[in-house]
């Protein structure tokens, strides 16, 4: 069964597909960026304490991201 | 012509640049090394091509000081060389398509061909330089592999104006990288199984702390070893050299400027303020070996690609100071130089951010000409008085940090960092970029520590020091505990702060007074040279801004310390 949470609630180690970016635009035009985008699979490597950010891995590459950003990509989880 | 070098950040512009031109300049494993432009020449046949490296940018819609001048520049160039990451096509080809769009002749490097061996990946160069219709070269920019058949195919670059939606130009490199690109699934490599251990915090943090203290460690071996096998003994050969110059001059002020006053009748290097005495042995004595052991060593950390992981784990800390984790990348710079360290908060993305990370660099980060010369001093008294002055610092910057970051308007964004992938360090280009850092320190410190020395001098001369002396004596005396001769020393601190802090050394200074000093001396005003820069990057309101808390919060600093210890 699919499951759609964002990359802030993914279990550390799963890769999932990116189902959706919330937000607008720019944000949308900054995450593309870096190739965070809906279709792409995202792997969640570790998330640093005290509220710090989480790091994922899109295409062998490693990014650090905010929290609150984190919260707005969705993925959809296997359960 | 005009022929630009454009990509994303981290693909090895400055690298290709440096192949392209012979001109040495900055290479390293994290993004945002540039954050000027850079120029230089090269003979295309029988012209001379004028070729410009770029900042890096991941898209041409800016989102800070250095993308914006990329953009800029795109402007005025007549020929792209746009620099791909061959480990990472599809990311890097948006800007491709991007810059497709303006119409400018363009040609594509293909850079880390070396790296997608073993990375498992393989491309199709030839279908991929007929699906985007311009020449693609696989590149090593830094062992120069294809840098020749780039350069010969320069005359085949084409423009190709292709304009689309954003939407679309994903779509169509969806397409490209499907046909071009594959990729076998590899176990991981030994440098990324590492990379993940020093992401996760609960093996990243100890990392952290044991690269650090290694860093140090290594900072001190090399630099004592290279003072105690080589320095010294050189400057004992120079020695009855200058014993013979002075007994040939004999006293006068010709004597005084070249040799400086003598000690107990002893030339003493630190001490006697002359030019050729004090004013080489300073620089090339007691700060040079150092200084050469932290760019060694930071060096090595930079093109591993280790920097952008700390910033990563120290970014929850570094946001109660209102900066990202990143700002630690200028910060460690700042520790060299303080010069390079405030120009390189240029990969800080807001106004707020720069002047406080700018306003800590200077304010709490003592460089490593005055480390040594403040190691120098107090290291007699071993980790009591080197531990007050740094423990000090420390807590300067992070309160100052945190005030700032309560009281200024606006807030921080969020983080949103690429951590560069770990490479094993080129030695040639380690050490290419070590002999640069070198260069540019000595030409500066032997210029200006020679102007402190010779001020210093001339100020002593005509009375100045004492004139000042009296004025700033409530200040100095009452509110630091020093003597009031210790002004000499605050006046030339505006110059250069290692001639300052050895400035101390013949006032019989006590060891409270001599953290005292260090303090004050690190924190009351940055140094000329650094001062421009703060300048030129945060404007003058800022600067008076900056300098002003620098000044109050050395005074308090200064006093509390006095009342204390």
């Amino acid at each position: 069964m699919k499951m759609e949470k964002t990359i802030l609630n993914l279990d550390v180690e799963k890769r999932a597909r990116i189902s959706k970016l919330e937000g607008g635009i720019e944000f949308q035009r900054k995450l593309a960026c870096l190739n965070i985008r809906a279709g792409k699979f995202i792997k969640k490597i570790a998330v640093q304490p005290f509220r710090g950010p989480i790091i994922v891995e899109i295409d062998r590459r490693k990014i650090a991201i905010g929290r609150g950003m984190a919260n707005k990509i969705y993925v959809e989880d296997s359960i | 012509m005009k022929i630009l070098l454009i990509g994303n950040p981290n693909v090895g512009k400055s690298a290709l640049f440096s192949r392209l031109t012979g001109i040495d300049i900055m290479v390293s494993n994290y993004a945002g090394t540039t954050v000027e432009f850079k120029k230089g020449d090269f003979k295309l046949g029988n012209k001379i091509v004028e070729i410009i490296d770029v900042p890096g940018t991941y898209t041409l819609e800016p989102t800070c000081k250095a993308e914006e001048v990329a953009v800029e520049m795109l402007k005025e160039g007549d020929l792209v060389i746009n620099v791909v990451d061959a480990t990472n096509l599809e990311r890097n080809l948006f800007l491709t398509h991007q810059l497709l769009e303006k119409n400018i002749p363009m040609i594509i490097a293909l850079n880390f061909w070396n790296e997608t061996k073993h990375k498992g990946i393989d491309i199709d160069v030839e279908e991929l330089e007929k699906m985007l219709s311009v020449p693609v070269v696989p590149t090593v920019a830094i062992t120069a592999e294809g840098i020749k058949e780039l350069v010969s195919r320069l005359d085949e670059a084409k423009a190709r104006c292709c304009k689309c939606t954003e939407k679309e130009k994903w779509g169509k490199i969806g397409g490209i990288v499907k046909k071009v690109q594959h990729i076998h699934e590899k176990k991981h490599t030994f440098l990324e199984t590492v990379e993940d251990l020093s992401i996760k915090p609960l093996t990243g943090l100890p990392i952290a702390v044991m690269v650090l203290l290694l860093t140090f460690f290594l900072i001190r071996v090399v630099g004592e070893g290279l003072i105690k096998f080589i320095f010294e003994p050189l400057f004992n050969l120079y020695l009855p050299l200058l014993n013979i110059l002075s007994n040939y001059l004999g006293e006068g002020i010709i004597h005084n400027i070249l040799i400086g006053f003598l000690v107990d009748g002893e030339i003493h290097f630190i001490e006697s303020m002359g030019l050729l005495t004090t004013g080489l042995f300073v620089p090339i004595g007691m700060i040079l070996p150092y200084v050469f052991a932290f760019y060694l060593a930071l060096g090595i950390l930079e093109d591993i690609g280790y920097l952008p992981r700390l910033a990563a784990l120290v970014d929850s800390i570094m946001h109660k100071l209102g900066v990202h984790g990143l700002a630690i990348i200028p910060m460690m710079l700042g520790a060299g130089c303080n010069v390079p360290g405030v120009l390189a908060t240029r990969i800080l993305e807001t106004k707020r951010q720069r002047f406080i990370a700018i306003t800590l660099t200077s304010i709490a980060i003592p460089c490593m000409a005055q480390s040594a010369m403040i190691y120098g001093l107090l290291g007699k008294y071993g980790i009591k008085g080197l531990g007050i002055v740094f423990l000090t610092l420390l807590f300067v910057w992070m309160i100052i940090g945190f005030i700032l970051h309560k009281t200024m308007k606006g807030i921080i964004p969020e983080t949103f960092i690429e951590i560069s992938p770990y490479r094993i360090p080129n030695l040639k280009s380690v050490i290419k970029k070590l002999w640069i850092r070198l260069k540019g320190f000595m030409r500066e410190a032997l210029v200006y520590v020679l102007l402190g020395v010779l001020i210093a001098n001339i100020l002593f001369v005509f009375g100045v020091i004492q004139f000042f002396g009296n004025i700033a004596a409530p200040v100095i005396v009452n509110v630091f505990g020093l003597p009031k001769e210790a002004v000499a020393s605050l006046i030339v601190g505006f110059l250069r702060k290692d001639v300052a802090v050895g400035m101390l050394l013949p006032l019989g200074l006590t060891m409270k007074q001599l953290i005292i000093a260090s303090v004050v001396l690190t924190m009351y005003f940055p140094c000329i040279a650094t001062f421009v820069v703060i300048f030129k990057e945060l404007g003058w309101k800022n600067t008076i801004k900056s300098s002003l808390i620098m000044v109050f919060s050395s005074l308090l600093v200064g006093g509390l310390l006095n009342l204390i210890l």
